[in-house]
Parts: C-alpha cells; sequence; structure tokens
C-alpha cells in the first residue's frame, strides 16, 4: 500500500549555507542504497524534504533495511499518495489506511495537515477537525489526543495527498562524503569494523588497509577481511582496500628487536606504512579500533608510543567503550559473526608471552635502530607491492 | 608444478568418469522411478553401479544402499540400526579416533539414551583386541570401527575384530567406516564379518555429494530420511543417478589395477618418508610399513604451526592439510593425535600428506626439495 517514503533528517538541516550540500550527498548515498533492492525508485529533494519514489513494485522490508544504512537519515516515513478526488474521498482513504495499518486500534490520535497547495478548498485547520471527526465516527474506540498522540496523523495536500504517520528509526549522522576521508587499519576483529562503521557516521568516507603475512596468515584471514569491509561498506558506500604484504617486515623485526616489544615496533610500522598510504589517498587521518587498555598495545603507554610515529591525527571511536558495549555495535552492524571466524592474524603470531605493557619510548627508538639497514627498503617494497581490492 | 598431497580430504574426479556424469546429466537425465523409457534407461544406470560395487565387494546388489556420502552412510549404519535394534540392547562401542561422522553420531545416540564405549588406541592408531573383549557386554548392539584412519593412516585388525565380535555375540553387528580404506584395499564384508560397511565417492576419483552403504541383508535399519520410499524404502529421495553411476565408474577403474597403483603408492610412501627423514626436528606419526595406509603420511615438525607450514607449501603449489581437512577449520587440536599420544608440542605442528594414483615421483621429490628449503627457514622464526 505504501508508494514512498518521506526521509527525516535532523543534523544536516542546521548546516546554513553549506545545507545543499549535505542534502546532495544523502540524496547520492541514498540512490546508492536503494540500488540495491529489487524495483525501480526515484530519489527527489523538494522543499526541504527528500522523497524516495517506487515506480514499481518493490519489498517494503528490503527498502527499509538498506534505508536504515544511510547516515543522515533520522527517520523514515513510509506514506501513501492518495490522488486529489474531493475531501469526502480523502475521508474514506484515511479511514482505509487507519484500517490497515492500525488494525483494531483504540489508540489516540492527532490530524496534522499541511498545506503545500494553498489552493484547496479548506484551511489546515478545517481538515484537521474535519478528518478527526471522520475518523471518531468511524473507529469509536480512538480518541483524540492533540497533546501526546500515539499516532501523528501527517496529511499533505501537495499535487497528489499523502499521508503518513509511522515513523522508522534511521542510523542518524552525517551523510558519508560531507566529511572527507580517512583510512582505516582494518584486521580480522571485531573492533576496527566498528571503528570504521562510528567514523563513518560522521559523514567521513572510508578506505581502508589490511596487514597479511603469508604464509602465517592465510588466504582466508584475508578473505575474511575482504568480508568485512564489504559488510561495512553497506553503510560506507564503496571501500578501497589496500592490502599490504607485511611478513618481511616482521620477520625483520622479530629477527633484530627484542621479542617482547615486537608487537609495539610492528605496530609503529603498520601506522607509518597507513599514513603513507593515505597521503597518497588524500586521507585526512587515521582511523584504528583500539580501545584503552584492551590489550598490552592498547595501553596508554603503547598508544602514546604507536601515536608518535605519524603527523596525521588518529581517529579512535572506540578509545572509551568497553568490549561488550563493541560487540553490541559489530552485532548491530552485522561484522560479529565474521569477525569471530578462527583465522589467525598477523597481530597474533608471533606475539610474546609477555609483551611490554609500558613501553619506553627511548628504549622503542633504541631497538628501532637496530632495523636501520634494510627497514626502509623493506617498507619501499611493500607499498610498492601492495594490492588494491575494490569492496562494493 | 602443482603437487595435489590433500587427497584423504578430496581427490580429482577422473576425466571419464566426468565425462560419463555429463552425458547422465545432459542426456540420459531420466528419473528411475518414471515408469517410461527414460526411467528405465536411469534405473538400468543405477543397477550397473549396484553390480560394481557389490562385485568389489563380493556382495549381493540388493544389499548396496546409496546415500549422499560417507557421512550419510555412517549416520545411517549407526542411528539406523542403534533406533531399530534398541530392543536388543543400549551399548555401542567404537574407538576414540574415528571420523566424526561417526563420533558425533556417536554422541546424538548418547543423548538418546544410548551407551558408549570409546576404545583407546595404542601409539600406533591400533585398537587392541582385549580392550574390545573387554568392552563387549550382552547388551553391545553395535561395534563401529574404522578401517583406515584418515590423519595417520592406521589400519584396524578389521578381520580379527568382526571374528572376535561374532564369536562373544553372533547378534552385535559389525560396522566399519572404509571412507579411506576403499578404493586402497580388497575388502569382503562376508569374510570379515562385517554387516555395515560406509564408503564415499569423492575420495576415490568419484564425484562429491555420493556414497553408499553396504548393509547385510539380515541387518534391521530404521531409515533417518523418509519420503517417496525409494531403496526400499531406507533412504528416500530421487536417486542422484549421475552421482552414483560416477561412483561405481571411478571404482571400476580403481579396482581394475588395484595392486599395482598400492603397490607403487607404497614405494612413493618408502620414499617421502625417507626422505623426510633426513631432516632434523621432523617426526613421523604412526606405523610407515605395509601396517599402514599406502597414501597417508603424518608429519609433526617442531617449532612450525601446520598453518604456517602449509601455507608456505602452498606458495609453491604444493596444497596439504594440517591434521585433517575435517577438523583443520576447528581450532581444537586433533583427537586422532592425542590418542595415540603425540606430544602437546607437536599437536598443533602436524601436516598430512597424502597420495593418489595421479601422484607422480617427480612431485615427491619437488615436495621434498620445499621441505629442505621451507623448514629450515621457517624454524628461525620459530614462536618462543
Amino acid at each position: 500500500m505504501f508508494t514512498a517514503f518521506l526521509i527525516k533528517y535532523a543534523e544536516i538541516g542546521v548546516k546554513g549555507k553549506n545545507r545543499y550540500l549535505f542534502e546532495e550527498a544523502l540524496v547520492q548515498q541514498i540512490k546508492y542504497a536503494v540500488r540495491r533492492c529489487e524495483g525501480e525508485f526515484k530519489v527527489t529533494r523538494t522543499q526541504g524534504r527528500i522523497y524516495v519514489d517506487a515506480l514499481s513494485a518493490f519489498d517494503f522490508d528490503e527498502v527499509v533495511d538498506n534505508l536504515k544504512t544511510v547516515f543522515g537519515i533520522s527517520g523514515i516515513c513510509p506514506v501513501v499518495y492518495v490522488e486529489d478526488e474531493g475531501f469526502e474521498k480523502l475521508g474514506e482513504e484515511i479511514i482505509r489506511y487507519i484500517g490497515k495499518v492500525y488494525p483494531g486500534t483504540d489508540k489516540s490520535f492527532k490530524v496534522n495537515a499541511r498545506r503545500a497547495r494553498k489552493n484547496y478548498s479548506l484551511t489546515s485547520m478545517e481538515i484537521n477537525s474535519e478528518i478527526g471527526s471522520v475518523l471518531l465516527d468511524a473507529y469509536p474506540a480512538m480518541k483524540v489526543d492533540v497533546h501526546r498522540p500515539d499516532i501523528l496523523l501527517n496529511i499533505e495536500i501537495r499535487e497528489k495527498i499523502y499521508i503518513y504517520s509511522e515513523t522508522i528509526a534511521g542510523p542518524g549522522g552525517m551523510p558519508v562524503g560531507t566529511g572527507g576521508k580517512a583510512m582505516l587499519l582494518l584486521s580480522g576483529g571485531i573492533d576496527s569494523p566498528v571503528a570504521g562503521y562510528m567514523i563513518a557516521k560522521r559523514g567521513v568516507k572510508i578506505d581502508a588497509v589490511y596487514f597479511h603475512a603469508p604464509p602465517y596468515t592465510s588466504e582466508r584471514a584475508k578473505q575474511k577481511v575482504v568480508d568485512l569491509a564489504r559488510l561495512v561498506s553497506r553503510y560506507t558506500g564503496p571501500i578501497y582496500l589496500h592490502v599490504i604484504n607485511f611478513t618481511d617486515i616482521q620477520l625483520y623485526i622479530y629477527e633484530k628487536c627484542p621479542h617482547e616489544e615486537l608487537t609495539i615496533i610492528m605496530r609503529r610500522y603498520m601506522m607509518r606504512i597507513a599514513e603513507r598510504i593515505a597521503e597518497e589517498t588524500e586521507c585526512l587521518g587515521l582511523i584504528t579500533g583500539e580501545s584503552i587498555g584492551q590489550v598490552a598495545s592498547q595501553t596508554m603507554h603503547s598508544l602514546a608510543a604507536t601515536n608518535e610515529v605519524c603527523t596525521m591525527p588518529v581517529y579512535r571511536p572506540l578509545i572509551g567503550f568497553d568490549k561488550m558495549e563493541i560487540i553490541g555495535i559489530s552485532e548491530k552492524i552485522n561484522t560479529y559473526e565474521t569477525s569471530i571466524l578462527p583465522y589467525e592474524d598477523c597481530c597474533t603470531i608471533f606475539v610474546a608471552k609477555h609483551p611490554v605493557t609500558k613501553p619506553n619510548l627511548n628504549i622503542i627508538r633504541r631497538h628501532e635502530q637496530n632495523l636501520q639497514e634494510q627497514i626502509d627498503g623493506l617498507v619501499q617494497k611493500a607499498l610498492d607491492t601492495k594490492e588494491l581490492v575494490v569492496v562494493r | 608444478m602443482e603437487v595435489y598431497l590433500d587427497n584423504s580430504a578430496t581427490t580429482k574426479c577422473f576425466d571419464d568418469v566426468a565425462a560419463f556424469m555429463t552425458q547422465l546429466m545432459c542426456r540420459d537425465y531420466g528419473n528411475p522411478s518414471s515408469l517410461h523409457m527414460k526411467g528405465v534407461q536411469a534405473e538400468n544406470y543405477l543397477r550397473y553401479a549396484k553390480e560394481t560395487i557389490a562385485k568389489i565387494l563380493k556382495v549381493s546388489e540388493k544389499e548396496i544402499l546409496f546415500t549422499s556420502g560417507g557421512t550419510e552412510a555412517d549416520n545411517i549404519a549407526l542411528t539406523g540400526t542403534a533406533m531399530a535394534n534398541h530392543r536388543a540392547g543400549k551399548h555401542l562401542i567404537t574407538t576414540r579416533i574415528e571420523h566424526p561422522a561417526v563420533l558425533q553420531t556417536m554422541q546424538h545416540l548418547e543423548e538418546q539414551g544410548f551407551k558408549v564405549t570409546y576404545l583407546p588406541v595404542d601409539g600406533n592408531g591400533r585398537i587392541r583386541l582385549e580392550d574390545l573383549q573387554k568392552a563387549m557386554t550382552k547388551d553391545t548392539i553395535l561395534v563401529s570401527v574404522m578401517h583406515t584412519n584418515n590423519e595417520i593412516g592406521s589400519l584396524q585388525p578389521i578381520a580379527e575384530a568382526g571374528a572376535l565380535i561374532k564369536k562373544m555375540n553372533p547378534h552385535t553387528l559389525f560396522h566399519v567406516d572404509a571412507v579411506q580404506g576403499f578404493g586402497k584395499f580388497r575388502i569382503y564384508p562376508k569374510k570379515m564379518n562385517i554387516d555395515l560397511l560406509s564408503a564415499s565417492s569423492h575420495k576415490i576419483h568419484g564425484p562429491k555429494g555420493v556414497g553408499f552403504l553396504y548393509a547385510g541383508e539380515k541387518v534391521k535399519i530404521k531409515p533417518i530420511i523418509y519420503g517417496g520410499g525409494q531403496q526400499n524404502n531406507l533412504r528416500s529421495g530421487t536417486e542422484n543417478v549421475p552421482g552414483i553411476a560416477g561412483m561405481a565408474k571411478a571404482a571400476e577403474m580403481l579396482y581394475a589395477d588395484l595392486e599395482r597403483d598400492v603397490e607403487r603408492l607404497y614405494y612413493l610412501k618408502q620414499k617421502f618418508i625417507e626422505g623426510v627423514g633426513r631432516m632434523e626436528y621432523v617426526k613421523i606419526n604412526g606405523l610407515t610399513g605395509r601396517e599402514s595406509a599406502p597414501h597417508v603420511v603424518s608429519v609433526s615438525v617442531r617449532g612450525i604451526r601446520s598453518e604456517v607450514l602449509l601455507h608456505a607449501l602452498e606458495d609453491k603449489n604444493i596444497y596439504v592439510s594440517a591434521g585433517s581437512a575435517c577438523a583443520a577449520r576447528k581450532p581444537q587440536p586433533s583427537a586422532t593425535l592425542k590418542a595415540i599420544g603425540v606430544e602437546k608440542d607437536l599437536l598443533e605442528s602436524t601436516i598430512r600428506f597424502s597420495f593418489s594414483v595421479f601422484t607422480t615421483e617427480e612431485e615427491i621429490d619437488y615436495t621434498l626439495q620445499a621441505l629442505y628449503d621451507i623448514v629450515p627457514m621457517l624454524r628461525k622464526y620459530t614462536r618462543h
């Protein structure tokens, strides 16, 4: 019965003169989302509103699920269009609408009419009261409540007449593409996909880098990361995933540096490499899934040690989150099941029994000197042989 | 060079088998239950398959039941007979090194109120007949023992076990999971007192998704799949004619020259074992001579995780398994390796090489050379 969706957006409404940019980005993202759905749709922006009109038969649940992945949408209202065939006919349509959407209801309601077309024969106030009494006659169990109605019945008089009353919550945030681009360090774990999701929610486009270490990590581990990127891309749009072969660097560090510092030094090189790719791809920052104290490499000391090597801002949206909170989000965005597949990633393969938790920067720097001979060449080689996977 | 040494996981389909199956899918595609010519034709292919396999096992074709693979054959053999015979007793016996298709089914039966004894094995992965004898009670309705172990290639004393079981209780059924043994050995159920025998097609260069269960004429079985009553009501569902006929053809081809092929496999295995033995930090699990399967070699390399060695070999186009393919994607260490007493350090450092009729001497040399190159390199970076 619904033929369109009215898209509500909250935050971008207050962006002043940039507003049209945000709205256009939102329209683009909505188009991208409905392209995944069966059927044909038209997305239009009129008078500060965005409508998604179905031009063919469509699967209601599928469209709603996909719209729920578009950042910037605060609410999705399924709309019924009726032709303007006189006020009496409108009353009948509305009775039918209520009967279908709220079968057997005894809820309170309020009618909220708006005339975009001012030549309609009744004023908004008149429509409100007339439709109110029509409904009370048809459904005696219902009652009017103008302050806190259960059902807010919207009637918009345009070329056609739009009826809607339900609002399905959207994901909020801002349309992807309005906030620049950042490079996500994506592992196969639970945290990094969530971190990417959270930053994308603020309108940021995401690229990603993954470090793999064959033969220590498998093709399946890499496929898992591609799969995770694909799940995140439902929210972020296409992701350019840069795959770096990290084996030689890792083995070299293993050979030359104290074992307890392996993870920290390794992560420092990951940050350096990620920053290099980020610069090349015009990213404005790095994103990691770190959270204070979660593991040895994420203590305040360790974070300071890994943070030191790059000048680009590092966004850590999960920094104050507990594991259970992160898992909650990963379940919501459907990455959890994939994240927990048991393939070893390159961070765990050589991990020491007792890695340092309070690395001393001076010592770390001194030990990195051991790498002087070959490390630049190895880093360059890793960058030169990087593989690009476009995930959409 | 591409070297496929994971033949215990699955094998390459014979070209002739694939061509034969294409014909059965695209030209002779009838349903054997149909009354018309097309149906009769399809039924004839089923008859051919039954006759072929029955002849190899020296049993009656009425005793061959086609299934979706080894796992289903094991499920019918255990659950089907346990449910049909539970009034005679509620005790089952198996070994600790069975394939999950048997072990998990046994666990399911334990939940249904059956009692299961799991026989231990010796350091070479063989059960002891004394243990079997001690485990047998008057309540024992079924004993299930695998013919060839999938992880270390150990062989069980099947004929001796069969004789012992029947001597102690002629009504106790004897099931043999021969998924790894069929196609490598001549197995004659009637001479070995085997009542039920499972096999799988894709381990013998046939297609995936098909297998068979030999079930002696007098064995009572309750179906586990219900429907249109095909295969004497024992296993409903339209028969997978191309798969079944393909499996029979593959078996026919393998058994035509079995002794020669097996002889060659033992030669390759011996050569491989000698080559591997020249390396340090390496241990072969289980027996190595004629008392073991001709196609499986289990190797532990101290200090190298199996997955790492596997991927390093993969890099040289050599395909092997970590432990066994069926368990390799689960993080827990292999029950078989534990059961034969492999030390803890080596449990996760074990690789399985498995050969087939396609394996060449050149491939063995190439693989040995690859190991000589890779193992010392990987050992340098052993995890502390």
